[in-house]
């Protein structure tokens, strides 16, 4: 075979040669919708009442103790309303909540009511009722029942997350380096993958995933790749100390990274990522400290998308979720444990924000659930399948019966987005 | 059993509950398989060498000798203060100890598993280190993660579930790792005595359930293993005491006239510990101190939830992603019936027929995809830093699973497409270092035995070189899996 390069060698195995296995797994050309979402998973449990801590309920102050978050002085949360205001590190949500770019939300949670994260990981991105009810998500589910089947996705990362695992095409990308690999060497293992039909896919969603990215984002790639090549030489183990202040970096190189997808005409109309790092039991802090750091980095993760996005903005919208929250009060170690209702965000230019949808159960100890955490009083699903229907156009008879199984009572939330 | 399924069986017995074939391994497995990996789990298990491998209290002395002054400062600046701050505090300048002995501890057990020739029982022993999981990127255990294995885990493997369990949950890595040392009962002497002073600051005294959470849900019952939100609680007061030992922490209640107990060892530390009979699953737990909360364990290491459990667990990673009910039912029984004898747990994983049925049933994790090409190839290791490189690039870094429910055990969490770019590029990487050493050729055969496919042992002979045929070999979806 003669030498081609990448690009040549996909177009060449795409239309004609190498045996024919790789097909354009990622083609978009029929897109029916234009509209792009995103979906952020926060795993570890996000404490919401410090990303959006109600300092207007009377006993929001005493709960919280030492990370209590205050109404003025120099690092006070920045309002909302009456009750509810953000996190001081999320400026730019609290920019974005002025533009009505974003809609808070609290007391929500999925259908779980138990406290082990992975359980609740597992049902958030399931889609159905129970832990491990289902073997495929709820986002991929929703893409495979648009019309034509021809919108996907894409997952940030090295491999493909529960949500969006299922019968569409989603590919997974991280940076590799992959230069070193020729094209000849890779037609014969696209050779040797034939008679497997997962290598074949994976194989032939990676090199397509990896053209694209090359093609969009070579700048990006070139930053990250030196990132890469810097933590993993001698610094392997020097990172850890640098762990959570990088953490916030790299949650932005991969809001990049999606971007460059999302922003092609013919590109996957759905991206998810994750991050971790939220399971506060100890030392959480208030204004400053372990938590604010993380939340910054998400900050700075979600105004990197939309300055990337560009036009593309305007049609989009981000889910940022979390598997439940914490308790209402601090515990013992200046920290909070697994609790039930929790904090979301629904953010983008097609969100109609500038507003808290919170049925509000207080924070008094007769209205806590179990006494404890706070009560959930919306299902997240509700949101899910708004924003599903309205944004992205997923019939509400797909909704039912195969997005979200059994949500009858977690009707569709109107009006979430701008029309 | 005729020569190629004897062949089979010995690809099956090398690659899935070893650690990957090395040359010439096949030969030796194959005259009896089963024999072979039961001899593997007979006698102690070895003592992991290297240099500058030390214990716990050692490295948590040095730590907490570093930090001494410095917490002293601040301890005399502001009279009276906080006594659970001391360990988390020191964990701030913790990493300039903890990193060189991170490396040594990794670097010692990427050795072994590279070099042993108990491969099975090294398999087990990463087994119970990943259902016990602590993860590095909490710093405080950055240093004794390592030490934990070593310490508790190694020693136990073979022997009684009961003893493992105790083992693990008192070394100060996992009681650090969920910070269970400075959970304080709410009606503890700790608690009273510093009552007014947390009014004032606002500051709760209490105990943080997270241990207590993580035992029942992820090392014992499991998370449908039928205990409530109160049962955790209690248990969490139960063991509210079980700390470490050290002046750093025991100082501020010196008036309390008790000793610190010894840096860096397990402590009791009473002061901290609940008091009152407990109830726990439907039974009763007596006031008593430090055993009340032993009892509770013993009793949670017996429940058949446990055994079923971990039964399955052990048949998922050993056996297939949809573990065979049989082999679940088979392996739950040998634990009950041997009360939790884990060498006879093991001998029943071996003799579950189904366990011989699919060769090539599990995708590889990372570690084992690295761990099976330097044990096939028999690359010599980089000095320390360096040959850890591998680990960080194909996404599973040593003793950092993220989370204490330790790294996911089935295909789907590994098998993306990036992922596998990335294995392919590594492979290929090694391939170009080591491709004119080893002859990928004859290699092909000796480590994957009957197991080689015909497309695969063409892919190697038609390749342009030495190099491309290893990759080929690397690549191959027959070295993918185990």
């Amino acid at each position: 075979m003669k030498p081609v390069s990448r690009r040549g060698f996909l177009e060449a195995s795409l239309f004609a040669g190498a045996s024919g296995v790789i097909a354009s797994r990622l083609a978009f050309a029929n897109a029916p919708t234009d509209s792009r979402f995103v979906f952020v998973l926060l795993r570890g449990a996000l404490d919401g009442l410090s990303a959006v801590p109600a300092v207007g309920d009377p006993d929001y102050a005493a709960l919280r103790g030492q990370i209590a978050l205050a109404k003025s002085g120099s690092d006070a949360a920045l309002p909302l309303d009456g009750t509810f205001a953000l996190h001081p590190a999320l400026t730019f949500l609290h920019s974005s909540y002025a533009a009505k770019e974003l809609a808070v939300l609290h007391a929500v949670a999925s259908p779980y009511r138990e406290r082990s994260h992975f359980d609740g990981q597992n049902v958030l991105e399931n889609g159905g009722v129970v832990p491990h009810g289902m073997a495929t998500g709820w986002i991929n589910r929703a893409i495979s029942s648009l019309p034509a089947a021809s919108a996907s996705g894409v997952a940030l990362g090295a491999n493909v997350p529960l949500a969006m695992r299922g019968p569409a095409e989603v590919a997974s990308w991280s940076p590799t380096r992959i230069a070193a690999l020729d094209d000849d060497t890779l037609a014969r293992i696209t050779d040797l993958y034939a008679a497997d039909p997962l290598l074949s896919r994976r194989l032939a969603e990676a090199l397509e995933s990896d053209a694209i990215a090359n093609d969009a984002q070579a700048a990006a790639n070139a930053e990250v790749d030196a990132d890469m090549a810097e933590d993993s030489g001698a610094n392997v183990v020097e990172r850890d100390a640098n762990q959570r202040r990088n953490a916030g970096r790299r949650y932005t190189e991969t809001a990049r990274a999606a971007v460059g997808f999302l922003k092609r005409e013919d590109g996957p109309r759905v991206a998810m990522f994750d991050t971790s790092g939220w399971d506060t039991h100890a030392n959480e802090g208030g204004a400053q400290g372990q938590l604010a750091v993380r939340l910054r980095g998400l900050d700075a993760a979600l105004a990197a998308l939309k300055e990337s996005l560009g036009p593309t903005w305007r049609k989009t919208v981000v889910l940022v979720a979390t598997e439940f929250g914490r308790t209402a009060a601090i515990n013992g170690t200046r920290g909070t444990d697994h609790g039930t209702g929790a904090a979301a965000f629904l953010l983008g230019g097609a969100v109609a924000g500038g507003r808290v949808l919170a049925d509000w159960p207080g924070l008094a100890r007769a209205a806590l659930y179990e006494g404890r955490d706070v009560r959930p009083t919306r299902d997240l699903r509700s949101v899910m399948k708004g924003v599903l229907r309205d944004h992205l156009g997923v019939s509400p008879s797909a909704l039912e019966s195969k997005v979200f199984p059994e949500s009858a009572a977690a009707r569709a939330t109107d009006g979430l987005i701008r029309s | 059993m005729t020569a190629t399924q004897n062949s089979i069986a010995a690809a099956i017995a090398a690659n899935r509950f070893g650690l990957g074939a090395r040359p010439g391994e096949l030969a030796l497995a194959a005259k009896d398989p089963e024999s072979w990996l039961a001899k593997q789990i007979k006698g102690s298990p070895p003592v992991l060498g290297g240099d500058g491998l030390r214990p716990t209290s050692e490295i948590l002395k040095q730590a907490l000798e570093l930090r001494r002054d410095l917490v002293e400062a601040r301890r005399e600046k502001k009279e009276g203060g906080d006594p659970t701050k001391s360990l988390a505090a020191a964990a701030l300048k913790l990493p300039a100890v903890y990193r060189p002995v991170y490396l040594d501890e990794v670097y010692a057990r990427f050795s072994h598993a590279v070099a042993t020739d108990r491969p099975f029982l090294e398999r087990i022993t990463q087994f119970w280190t990943n259902h016990f999981a602590v993860s590095i990127d909490k710093i405080a255990v950055l240093g004794i993660a390592g030490a934990m294995e070593r310490e508790a885990i190694r020693p136990n493997v073979t022997g009684s579930f009961t003893r493992l369990l105790m083992a693990v949950e008192k070394h100060p890595a996992m009681l650090l790792y969920l910070d269970n040392q400075t959970s304080i009962g709410p009606n503890s002497r700790a608690a009273r005595l510093l009552a007014r002073r947390a009014r004032s600051s606002g500051r709760k005294v209490d105990i943080n359930e997270n241990l207590a959470r993580e035992i029942l849900e992820l090392h014992t019952l499991g998370v449908d293993g039928g205990y409530t939100q109160a049962d955790v609680t209690t248990f969490a007061q139960a063991i509210s005491g079980w700390s470490i030992g050290g002046e750093d922490q025991g100082r501020r209640f010196a008036r309390l006239g008790l000793d610190s107990g010894k840096a860096g060892e397990f402590f009791f530390r009473e002061v901290f510990h609940e008091p009152g009979a407990k109830r726990l699953l439907g039974k009763s737990y007596g006031d008593d101190g430090v055993k009340q909360g032993e009892a509770i364990l013993g009793d949670l290491a017996q429940r058949p939830e446990t055994a079923r459990h971990i039964s399955t667990k052990l048949a998922r990673h050993f056996i297939a992603d949809a573990p065979p009910k049989e082999s679940v039912e088979r392996l739950t029984h040998a634990w009950l019936e041997s009360r939790g004898n884990l060498a006879r747990v093991y001998e029943a994983l071996i003799e579950s027929p189904e366990a011989w049925r699919e060769p090539l049933a599990k995708f590889k994790t990372p570690v084992d995809y690295i761990h099976s090409s330097y044990r096939a190839l028999a690359i010599p290791l980089r000095e320390k830093r360096r040959a850890l490189q591998p680990f960080e690039a194909l996404g599973q870094r040593n003793l950092m699973p993220g989370s204490p429910a330790g790294w996911p055990d089935t295909s789907a969490d590994w098998d993306g497409s990036s992922a596998l770019l990335k294995r392919i590029a590594w492979a290929d990487a090694v391939a170009q270092r080591m491709g004119d050493q080893r002859n990928a050729r004859e290699l092909a055969p000796e480590i994957l035995g009957a197991t080689l496919s015909e497309s695969t042992a063409k892919a190697i002979a038609r390749a342009e070189s030495g190099t491309q045929a290893m990759t080929m070999l690397m690549a191959s979806p027959e070295f993918m899996r185990r």
